[in-house]
């Protein structure tokens, strides 16, 4: 089944002074419970692709599909999350996650139970009453992802959630969130740009071009998970998909796309 | 996950009983001094008492005159409190028009900022021909006077919600509504706060620089009075009261500050 389609997804922005071509002819298909990385270098649209899928923006051509239907406002069954925890200040974590609970007018009592058991599938239970800024950074990611999943989404959109962290505690939450991923089956894009938790995390991975940006490749991820970066890092697999995806974010542009970007 | 919880989380720092005794003594100990200097100046240059009153003299004027000190203390604190609250209750409303509407940003603030440039003690006289001797142009003058500083401060922080924020609250489609009171709003009150600092500082000035034009009661009226009797002393103790007056409000609403945005002192 497919869960996103983008069927000729061009987006420009518009300023006062020029057009900024963000993206051009995106054409892509994301199945059901997918793990899809997007990842290329900065300026490659790969942030606008997802606020596109959001529906936080209309692409200027093109349309983006979920779940068979046209995305033209945000969905109740897609979840966000951010490189920034974005948790309010003045609620603590439990409060904190059930935010989109109160605002969408779920049932807050179902709702309570299921934040608290994410809390404790995410190793927060005993701070359901902190404030955020009791917490490290990664905790507060941790919410931040408690959040995104109390109204159980079927797509969970992620915008570099993990790039703000230290190294240790990013390879940490990655190898969390495929075990979440693995207990709560969710169609999931996460936007990156490093190759490290492109390859891990990924069943394919979207490798994009910069100005404007295209999907220049799709690569399949065939290695076993949990994958992390200890005795499994080195399957060849993993090191194939890496090695492939540094050819192709570091390869200096085509002449042809260089001579667009130049007439834009 | 163990490592979450093996994570340390300190408790909030800050509060422990030195910190909190070092935060109250060295106020109270420049306070000290500075009373010190001026009983110390009094005695070294032998001013006479019309002239500079000693520490001790100011406190038995205080003491002597308490009832009338106390009812003119009433006067000008009422008018402050009430100049602030209007204040409050005008500049907030017109700060969320400002920071929603880029016509109004563009219409009404550069008018604000011109009416603000105008020197507050210049209106004073036409207030009271307006107005006349009463409180009414006391309290106008404490409004003209904090009305910008909370204008100011509180559209700045309706407009300084983080991205990511907006983002999320346009994720869960929150109606116009929703997104003020969930989001902007809260976010803005420690800016909100600083502007309300400011304000309530200039308030008794306002009220000061109000009954020094035409008044009939309050502590600015005391001082006026007492210049026109040589009454230095009397006028120094109104001043203390003043003085004392501008901190307690000040602490008042830092402390108000403290309880409902105590995350602003910690980001």
């Amino acid at each position: 089944m497919t869960a996103i389609s983008v069927k000729g997804v061009s987006h420009t922005f518009e300023t006062r002074r020029a057009k900024l071509r963000a993206l051009e002819e995106i054409e892509l298909e994301i199945g059901e419970n997918e793990f899809v990385t997007l990842v290329g270098r900065s300026g490659c649209g790969k942030s606008t692709l997802l606020r596109l899928m959001a529906g936080l923006l209309r692409p200027t051509a093109g349309r983006v599909e979920i779940g068979g239907h046209a995305v033209t406002r945000p969905r109740r069954d897609v979840s966000l999350m951010f490189q920034r925890s974005a948790l309010l200040p003045w609620r603590t974590v439990i409060e904190n996650v059930m935010l989109p609970v109160e605002i969408l007018r779920l049932d807050r009592r179902a709702h309570r139970t299921r934040a608290e058991q994410l809390l404790a599938l995410t190793g927060l239970e005993g701070f359901e009453d902190r404030r955020p800024n009791e917490l490290s950074g990664g905790m507060q990611q941790r919410v931040a992802l408690c959040r995104a999943l109390v109204h159980d989404p079927s797509v969970l959109l992620m915008d570099e959630p993990f790039a703000a962290l230290d190294a240790l505690t990013r390879e940490e939450l990655s190898l969390e969130l495929q075990r979440i991923w693995g207990e709560e089956r969710k169609t999931i894009v996460f936007v990156t740009h490093s190759i490290q938790e492109a390859t891990l995390l990924a069943d394919r991975i979207v490798v994009m071009s910069p100005r404007p940006g295209r999907v220049a490749r799709l690569l399949t991820v065939g290695a076993d998970r949990p994958r992390s970066l200890g005795i499994t890092a080195h399957s060849p697999e993993l090191d194939r998909v890496g090695a492939e995806l540094h050819e192709l974010l570091f390869a200096r542009e085509p002449a042809e796309l260089r001579e667009r970007s130049r007439d834009r | 996950m163990s490592s979450a919880t093996a994570t340390q989380v300190d408790a909030a720092p800050g509060r422990s009983f030195g910190a909190i005794a070092v935060r109250v003594l060295l106020p109270a100990l420049t306070f000290v001094a500075l009373i010190g200097a001026w009983w110390l100046a009094t005695i070294v240059f032998d001013w006479p008492s019309y002239i500079v009153p000693t520490p001790l003299e100011v406190w038995q004027e205080m003491v002597d005159q308490r009832s009338i000190l106390a009812s003119n203390f009433k006067t000008t604190l009422w008018e402050a409190l009430l100049g602030f609250a209007l204040a409050i209750a005008i500049a907030i409303p017109c700060a969320v028009a400002i920071a929603y509407s880029r016509t109004l940003e563009l219409t009404v603030y550069p008018t604000l900022v011109a009416l603000n440039a105008i020197p507050k003690i210049a209106i004073a006289p036409l207030l009271v021909i307006w107005m006349g001797f009463g409180a009414g142009p006391k309290i106008v003058m404490v409004i003209l006077i904090c009305f910008f500083p909370i204008v100011i401060s509180t559209a700045t922080g309706i407009k300084a919600t983080p991205a990511e924020i907006t983002e999320l609250s346009r994720s869960l489609s929150t109606s116009t509504l929703q997104d003020f009171v969930r989001f902007r709003f809260p976010w803005s009150l420690p800016y909100v706060f600083v502007g309300l600092k400011v304000a309530i500082a200039l308030a008794v000035i306002g009220a000061v620089v109000g009954e020094f034009v035409g008044a009939t009661k309050g502590l600015g009226y005391v001082i006026v009075a007492s210049g026109q009797n040589a009454n230095t002393t009397l006028a120094f103790a109104a001043i203390v009261l003043l003085s004392l007056m501008s901190i307690v409000l000040y602490y008042a609403v830092a402390l108000l500050e403290h309880v409902l945005v105590p995350w602003s002192e910690e980001t």
